[in-house]
C-alpha cells in the first residue's frame, strides 16, 4: 500500500519541474474531475453490495458518531492553542 | 455547500446505477478503483509541487502555525478516540484510519476502500462529507463557544478550499493565511496517516 505514497512523491517532483503559472488552475479543473469521477464509481461500487445497501444507516450514524468526535476534539485543542499562544498577539 | 451537494449527488448517482445495473457494480468492485487511485494521487502531488507560492508557505511558517495542525491531528484522533465505545463494531484502527481523513473525502474513502474495503471506504466518504458540511453549519457556534481558530481545526483539510470563505467571513481575514498552511499541511498528511492506521 506503500505504493501509493510513491505515486503522491512522484507527483510532487514533477510538479516542481512545472514552470507554466496556469498549472495550478488546470490540475485543480483535473482533481474535480477525477473526484466526481471516482465518486461515481464507488456510488456504483456501493450500490452493488448487498451487505453496505441494507447497513446503510447503521454505516451513517458510524460515520457521524467518529466526525462528532473528531470535530469537537480538533475544535477544543484549537481552542486551548487559542488561548495560550494567539489571544493576546495579533494573529498573522 | 453547492460543492458538498454535488458530491452528494454524484455519489447518490452512482448509488442507484449500482443497485440497478449488476454488471456494472461488478466492473467499478474490481480494478477500476484503484487506477483511478493512482491518477489521483499523481495529480495530487503534481498540484502540490506546482503550486510554487503553497511550498514556500509550507516551510516559511512561525512556530505557532506550526502546531496548529498538529492540534488538529491530536484533538481529531483522541475526539475519535472517546466516542469509539459507541461504534465498538468497529476496528479501532479503522475508526481512527477513518478520522483521519480531516474533511479530505474524496483521498481517504478511495485510499480506504483500496485498503480495507468498501464499508470502512463509505464510512470514511460519509464522515468526511458530513466533516465538511457540519463545519460549515456550525462555524458561528464554533467562533463562539470554542475559538476563532477551532474553525480552521474543524474544518481539517477544507480550510484550504471549501472552507476558507466560511473562515474568512466568521474567524476573520487574519486568519486566512493560517487556513491555507493548516490546510496544506493535513492534505499531506492524509495519506500518510491514513496509510499508516489501515496497515497496523
Amino acid at each position: 500500500m506503500f505504493i501509493v505514497l510513491g505515486i503522491i512523491i512522484l507527483g510532487i517532483l514533477i510538479g516542481t519541474q512545472i514552470r507554466s503559472s496556469k498549472a495550478p488552475s488546470i490540475i485543480s479543473k483535473l482533481l474535480n474531475a477525477i473526484i466526481y469521477l471516482l465518486l461515481l464509481v464507488m456510488g456504483i461500487a456501493v450500490g452493488g453490495n448487498e451487505q453496505i445497501v441494507n447497513n446503510l444507516p447503521t454505516i451513517g450514524l458510524k460515520a457521524l458518531i467518529i466526525t462528532a468526535g473528531a470535530v469537537l476534539g480538533s475544535a477544543i485543542f484549537a481552542a486551548v492553542l487559542y488561548r495560550y499562544l494567539f489571544k493576546n498577539r495579533k494573529a498573522k | 455547500m453547492k460543492a458538498s451537494l454535488t458530491i452528494v449527488a454524484f455519489f447518490a448517482a452512482g448509488l442507484i446505477l449500482g443497485l440497478n445495473f449488476d454488471s456494472l457494480a461488478q466492473m467499478c468492485s474490481g480494478e477500476l478503483t484503484r487506477y483511478i487511485l493512482y491518477a489521483m494521487m499523481l495529480i495530487v502531488g503534481i498540484g502540490i509541487g506546482c503550486d510554487k507560492g503553497a511550498l514556500r508557505a509550507l516551510t516559511s511558517q512561525s512556530k505557532r502555525t506550526i502546531l496548529l495542525p498538529l492540534g488538529t491531528i491530536v484533538g481529531s484522533l483522541l475526539g475519535a478516540l472517546a466516542l469509539y465505545p459507541l461504534v465498538s463494531s468497529m476496528a479501532l484502527n479503522d475508526t481512527l484510519a477513518v478520522a483521519s481523513g480531516f474533511g479530505y473525502y474524496s483521498l481517504s474513502s478511495i485510499l480506504l476502500t483500496e485498503y480495507r474495503g468498501a464499508e470502512i471506504g463509505t464510512i470514511a466518504l460519509l464522515s468526511n462529507v458530513i466533516r465538511e458540511i457540519g463545519t460549515i453549519l456550525a462555524a458561528p457556534l464554533l467562533v463562539r463557544y470554542f475559538s476563532p481558530l477551532s474553525v480552521v481545526s474543524a474544518a481539517g483539510a477544507t480550510s484550504i478550499d471549501t472552507l476558507l470563505p466560511i473562515i474568512t467571513r466568521f474567524s476573520g481575514k487574519e486568519y486566512v493565511i493560517i487556513a491555507i498552511f493548516h490546510g496544506l499541511a493535513m492534505e499531506v498528511t492524509v495519506p500518510i496517516l491514513v496509510t499508516l492506521f489501515a496497515s497496523i
